[in-house]
């Protein structure tokens, strides 16, 4: 904490859990399809649910899309905005049980058929936990660059993994592995890093064996 | 020297050693925190300054109206009534009024500004710097510094309590606006860091105990008026402390004070909208009538 958090952040109101926490989750669902989607199906859970309209949500999440920052003044505008760009979507609300009250879930794709589902949770004062990407139970929060890793669960593919990163120098801050609750024979690997990783070393991790999906999010805040 | 923030009576000590004012304690330690030029930090405070002039600009237009309808013009009706001669509080205070209005609108209407320390309560200080500004002519120099004052009040705060509505209610979010405001407030007036001090002990303990029950869970009704409210306790806490009045409870016990205060609260009464004003019959009425169901 410093004292930018205290005075400020500046921001578009009214509300930083509803406003820019959504706003958020928008913006990593167009940073997974690497552009703007041209369609987005977007479903309000809990008390996003019921409030997304008066709080404006609707609009920060389009403006995550079309790639807004939470102190853009055009979230105001996103919904026509984003008609001007050629973006389609839908508002729908969805019971997930057992999900964190303030959920949103955005399933989009782009024009050349490149599709992702995301699943996050908008925790307060702005910031976000993406609980699943693509299908897969992630934990991401956007304050650190981070990696995601689909997996067959055998031995010796994190030693790979772990492996093209120390070729590339990059250090390791945090490292979570566990099997896929869905899927058995699957596991997730999810390594944060203080030092810049990049879509080529994701890329990279892609080719090694035994890996399904490697994935980059870069630090956002 | 080097300080965390800890407690104001670390800001206090700090400041008389060296026969500095409190910003500049904030400032020193905060360009070696961020590991930046002080100067760099101070333009960085003067973005937030311009912004927050921004907003109470766009505010006071006579047709701005939120999404829900709840937030009207009610800033450019009030400031119509000060300059007209005939208010109670007179200019300066009512000038700090309206302005604070006026930003909650902007915030209301998903306008720029700046959370100071949160959204909810984002119209306080912006209110009371306004109304020194253009009844005193405290230009930005002295109103940076009174940013930075008021962010360390606001550090030890959060370290020692907490500035969100969701933990302890309103009077964390307002009530601390309130106490960094007053304490800015004393320190551009000229006033001693021990001033300072009182100030920020003086607003706390007037607004210790406040709920948070926004109605619909919109930061509208009764965020809007408790905005106002805190602009008014500061500008008079600070008035009392700058007179030499001084708080019988020193300010850090009274953080910690309204820290247990929050945790006591029940659940229903922190930025849940299921108790207070948001439970009364005209509110459920109003969310039914937002959200289809109530």
């Amino acid at each position: 904490m410093n004292i930018f958090d205290i005075i400020g952040p500046i921001m578009v109101g009214p509300s930083s859990s509803h406003t820019a926490g959504a706003l958020h989750i928008g913006f990593i669902a167009r940073l997974v399809l690497k552009q703007m989607p041209s369609r987005a199906v977007i479903k309000f859970h809990g008390s996003f649910a019921q409030t997304y309209k008066g709080h404006g949500s609707d609009k920060a999440v389009v403006g995550g899309l079309l790639g807004y920052k939470p102190d853009d003044a055009r979230i105001r505008t996103s919904l026509e905005d984003a008609v001007v760009e050629g973006m389609s979507y839908t508002f729908h609300t969805v019971d997930i049980p057992g999900a964190h009250p303030n959920t949103i879930v955005i399933e989009a794709e782009t024009a050349e058929g490149l599709n992702t589902s995301v699943v996050g949770a908008s925790i307060g004062g702005g910031n976000v936990i993406i609980r699943s990407l693509n299908g897969i139970e992630i934990e991401y929060t956007g304050n650190l660059d981070t990696m995601v890793v689909e997996q067959r669960d055998v031995p010796g593919v994190i030693n790979s993994i772990t492996g093209l990163l120390a070729a590339e120098g990059i250090n390791i801050a945090n490292m979570r592995v566990f099997q896929s609750k869905k899927e058995v024979g699957k596991a997730v690997t999810i390594i944060e890093t203080e030092t810049d990783l990049n879509r080529e070393i994701a890329l990279a991790a892609q080719d090694l064996d035994n890996i399904i999906t490697s994935i980059y999010l870069p630090k956002i805040s | 020297m080097s300080i965390d923030f800890s407690s104001i009576s670390q800001l206090v000590e700090a400041a008389e050693r060296e026969n500095i004012a409190i910003s500049d304690v904030v400032l020193r330690q905060s360009a070696r925190d961020l590991k930046s030029a002080e100067k760099e930090v101070s333009e960085r405070m003067l973005e937030n300054l311009r912004v927050m002039k921004a907003s109470i600009e766009e505010g006071l237009a006579p047709d701005i109206c939120s999404l829900s309808g709840l937030t009207g013009n009610d800033a450019y009706v009030f400031k119509k009534y000060v300059e007209s001669g005939k208010s109670l509080s007179g200019k300066l205070l009512g000038e700090a009024l309206y302005s604070s209005i006026a930003v909650m609108s902007t915030n209301a209407c998903m306008g720029k500004i700046v959370a100071a320390p949160t959204a909810g309560s984002s119209g306080v200080i912006p209110g009371c710097f306004a109304a020194i500004m253009n009844n005193l002519g405290v230009g930005d120099d002295r109103l940076v510094r009174g940013l930075l004052n008021a962010s360390g009040v606001g550090m030890v705060i959060a370290r020692n309590a907490t500035i969100a509505g969701a933990v302890g209610g309103c009077q964390a979010e307002c009530g601390s606006a309130s106490a960094m405001t007053a304490s800015a407030l004393v320190e551009i007036m000229g006033g001693t860091p021990q001033m300072c001090g009182h100030a920020v002990a003086l607003a706390l303990k007037s607004l210790m105990g406040l709920v948070c029950d926004p109605v619909a869970g919109l930061v509208e009704e009764p965020c809007v008026i408790r905005n106002t409210a805190a602009a008014s306790v500061a500008i008079v806490c600070a008035d009392m402390a700058l007179a030499g009045i001084k708080s019988i409870i020193p300010a850090d016990e009274v953080i910690v004070a309204m820290g247990e205060v929050g945790k006591a609260l029940p659940h229903s009464l922190r930025e849940t909208a299921e108790g207070g004003i948001a439970a009364t019959p005209t509110a459920r009425k109003i969310e039914s009538k937002l959200f289809g169901s109530a």
